[in-house]
């Protein structure tokens, strides 16, 4: 296999650039005094301070959190489950219903805003946070139940059996082979279900009451009525995180290598 | 090989069925089912059955959406291949270490809101903006461009929000390629272009197919992009139907709309496992 030629690794660095330049900007526009982004009027906190005495946005902040650990919980749950149970058969029935659970991450997200709508309506469920839950788990239950499906066709089943034939019982045997192997599998799921249900605007806006506020959908109308530097001081701060919780998991990682 | 029977739990089958059938199946019902029937005076439809809805899709005003939609899709995706296949081949052929440190790369802006990296765009594209300031500091224009609010602004937004798809499934299947292929047909004489296009790009092809359903298709409903970059001149079909639902209270209309979108995307799924095979993995991460 050839090493990359120094053009290509220019082209590799160019599109990284690119992909940072707004993550950039609005990190340092976050500092700006002024509040439109035309003009740069000097260093300041206050947009950080704004945001800190903003009880609406420390609300949404919440309310997402809450939002994407339920979802992601509860996808965990009923995906790896039914990962393991459709392993040991094969049914025309488990087929279909794979294919219709990953319809949610194959249509546009406003469609799915769109179905969800009507159905809860007709269902007379009040718009809130359980609406809101219903509909990210829909979509998160894809990512994990492709991750832990793949995971448990690579490791094949003859360790288990080993183990049964040493005389475990099934749940021994889940808790202790299975679950071990497909662990990074499920993780890895729930981590990409969990920045998609942060992020998620589309299916949020249309499945959410007047009083559950997420906080994609209030950097949602805030972007839409107008400049708004309080919204980047808010991703520094959120960028801050992700970088910090990135590097530790990585330095676990090499600890435990 | 297959585990005895006795150790099957069929039970836990029972939420991802009732989930899916519930929350999944029934909606997408029932929203074919509301595109039949006609508008009611406030909100929500009476139970007429009528074509209305979907004749009303016939009209100049919403086809040549449709058509601007597809277009805009179409224009997105090629440019998407033509700048993510070189990155995620590129990505492929880093040494161990640079790989994981690239990956994080890529991961940190996927854990940014997507607002609010479209909003950065805002800043360097608004009129007098970053890049005009660069641009005309440099002396190479003398006034603004007034590219925000406008069409190629609306492109570039997609690309940019769509790019890291094909970048992540052109990678993992470079990633599992097997390399000796390739040695065996240059150590044969197929020179560098041929046995790339002969072996790795085909090689490469699920990834990229996979990549191709995971840009086109979000590219019709984006409706944000279009809000954000493309202010109000740039009308998208998930714009309409964001509009008729808020603004227009025609929930019918907005599910025929809705239904015939779902139709498009269908046919392009169906045609992309035709040819990547039924097993395809279309999230291309598993």
């Amino acid at each position: 296999m050839k090493k990359n030629s120094l053009l290509s690794t220019i082209y590799l660095w160019i599109v990284t650039i690119i992909l940072y330049i707004p993550i950039i900007l609005t990190v340092i526009y976050s500092f700006n005094d002024n509040k439109s982004p035309v003009y740069w009027t000097g260093f300041s906190m206050r947009w950080y301070e704004e945001l800190a005495h903003d009880r609406s946005m420390k609300e949404a902040l919440i309310n997402s959190l809450i939002l994407a650990f339920s979802s992601c919980g509860l996808s965990i749950l009923i995906a790896t489950s039914a990962a393991l149970a459709m392993r040991k058969r094969e049914s025309k029935w488990d087929k279909i219903i794979t294919y219709l659970s990953t319809l949610p991450i194959m249509i546009p997200e406003i469609i799915l805003g769109m179905v969800f709508l009507g159905v809860f309506s007709f269902m007379n469920l009040p718009f809130g946070m359980l609406t809101l839950i219903i509909a990210h788990t829909t979509f998160c239950i894809p990512y994990i139940f492709s991750m832990v499906k793949a995971r448990l066709q690579g490791i094949g089943t003859q360790l288990e059996e080993a183990a049964y034939d040493l005389g475990a019982r099934p749940f021994r045997v889940f808790w202790d082979v299975t679950l071990p192997s497909i662990l990074p599998a499920i993780l890895s799921g729930a981590i990409l279900a969990f920045a998609m249900s942060f992020d998620d605007v589309v299916i949020s806006i249309f499945v959410t009451g007047a009083s559950t506020n997420t906080l994609a959908i209030k950097i949602y109308t805030k972007l839409k009525t107008g400049v708004t530097p309080e919204i980047n001081a808010l991703a520094t701060v959120l960028l801050v995180v992700t970088i910090a919780v990135i590097l530790l998991s990585e330095i676990t990682k090499k600890k435990e290598e | 090989m297959k585990i005895k029977r006795k150790h099957s739990f069929s039970a836990l089958l029972l939420p991802m069925y009732l989930f899916t059938i519930l929350f999944v199946f029934l909606p997408i019902v029932y929203m074919i089912y509301i595109s039949f029937m006609t508008r009611a005076e406030v909100w929500g439809f009476d139970t007429h059955v009528t074509l209305q809805n979907y004749m009303r899709i016939l009209e100049p005003l919403y086809l040549d959406t449709f058509v601007r939609s597809l277009k805009l899709a179409f224009t997105t995706t090629v440019l998407v291949i033509l700048i993510g296949y070189p990155f995620g081949y590129f990505m492929a052929k880093l040494s161990a270490k640079w790989k994981a440190r690239m990956m994080m790369l890529m991961m940190i802006p996927f854990w940014t809101s997507s607002l609010v990296r479209l909003n950065g765009w805002v800043i360097v594209f608004q009129s007098n903006g970053v890049l005009d300031k660069i641009l005309m500091g440099l002396g190479i224009t003398t006034e603004p461009l007034k590219l925000l609010y406008s069409y190629p602004a609306v492109v570039f937004g997609m690309i940019y929000a769509l790019c890291p798809f094909m970048i992540l499934s052109v990678y993992s299947s470079v990633e599992k390629m097997d390399w000796s292929l390739l040695e065996a047909a240059v150590d044969l004489g197929a020179n560098r272009r041929k046995a790339f296009f002969d072996i790795t790009f085909k090689m490469t092809m699920p990834g990229l197919l996979s990549g191709v359903v995971l840009t086109f298709i979000p590219s019709m409903g984006l409706f944000f992009v279009a809000d954000i970059l493309g202010g109000s001149k740039v009308v998208l079909v998930g714009n309409i139907i964001q509009e008729q639902l808020t603004k227009g209270r025609n929930v019918p209309f907005a599910a025929a709309l809705s239904v015939i979108l779902m139709i498009m995307t269908s046919l392009i799924i169906a045609l992309y496992r035709k040819i990547a095979g039924a097993d395809a993995n279309i999230s291309g991460l598993g």
